[in-house]
């Protein structure tokens, strides 16, 4: 899913090359700015596991999970994302804050 | 003689006992939570600081070059609105551009672009109820970028969850226009040094965050 690319080569077919850009969870928290929660390589079974099952506890502790990207014509966005599998392949981060409540 | 003291004694304190027992059973209770070691955070200045700096850090990460330069130069953050006929309780926009200006700690407004016309402000928090500091209050550019997360990834639920308020409830009009007005030199200026070849300019850090 993360950091999957097609490597032309100079003759036959295209490679199916993987590259493993870790990713890291970072959880927003009041008088400290943010935590390093969980960072790990997607394309091993056991990091991914370990990932999946932080990503579920922070949404499980009423977080929302945002991945900032770059759209198009340089503009800066955020996905929100709410499964482990929405997480875009190439990012690098997913950056956790308080769920967002009516304020007065 | 003995007997009839004790008995009157016993009697006595059986009466007595509605008010004495919650009595003790105060005294205790106040022994009790003298002795338990309350968690208190008193106020750091040097770790809101340092919490500051690392959210100010991951908000330039995050934003590009002009929004970053916008927030360390005028203390907020526009954001354009992208839903077809405007926030859905401000009766239509009829197609006209609009946008959010998005403050630390403050309600985010959203004004028509073309005519700075203020539609509404929406009061939001991110309060993190496990307090890891006694607060639940995110450092200023975590909570604007917060806001920035949650507006560019899905406008509508967040001012679906906000509490909508004519403008003016928390957020004086005039300074708010004031901001705009604010904005706009910003961006002329900028755009003139870029025409000149200078690319943005980069003054010393002000923050004028609420």
């Amino acid at each position: 899913m993360f950091g999957q690319f097609w490597a032309p080569r100079t003759l036959g077919e295209p490679t199916h090359i993987w590259h493993n850009p870790p990713v890291r969870f970072l959880r927003m928290k009041p008088g400290h700015g943010e935590v390093l929660i969980a960072e790990g390589d997607v394309e091993r079974a056991e990091d991914e596991q370990r990932l999946i099952e932080e990503f579920r506890r922070q949404l499980d502790a009423g977080l929302w999970a945002a991945v900032p990207v770059s759209g198009r014509q340089g503009r800066r966005e955020s996905i929100m994302v709410r499964s482990f599998e929405e997480i875009p392949w190439d990012a690098d981060r997913v950056i956790f804050f308080p769920r967002a409540a009516g304020g007065r | 003689m003995l007997l009839a003291l004790a008995a009157t004694a016993l009697v006595a304190l059986a009466l007595l006992s509605d008010l004495i027992v919650p009595r003790i059973d105060d005294l205790w209770s106040r022994y009790k939570a003298h002795r338990r070691r309350t968690p208190t955070w008193s106020y750091d200045p040097g770790r809101e600081r340092r919490a500051e700096a690392r959210a100010r850090t991951l908000l330039r990460s995050c934003v590009n070059e002009e929004e970053w330069g916008m927030y360390r130069d005028l203390g907020f953050l526009r954001v354009w609105g992208t839903l077809a006929d405007g926030p859905d309780d401000v009766g239509g926009t009829g197609g006209a551009p609009y946008a959010y200006l998005i403050y630390p700690h403050r309600p985010i407004v959203a004004y028509l672009a073309q005519t700075h016309r203020l539609l509404n402000e929406y009061c939001v928090t991110f309060p993190d109820e496990t307090r890891p500091y006694g607060s639940a209050r995110l450092p200023d550019s975590d909570d604007v970028l917060a806001k920035w997360m949650a507006l560019t990834g899905d406008e509508r639920r967040l001012i679906a969850t906000a509490n909508m308020h004519l403008p003016g409830r928390q957020l004086d009009p005039a300074q708010v226009r004031r901001d705009l007005w604010r904005l706009s030199q910003w961006e002329r200026a900028r755009m003139r040094q870029i025409a000149g070849g200078d690319g943005p300019d980069r003054p010393a850090d002000r923050q004028s965050a609420a």
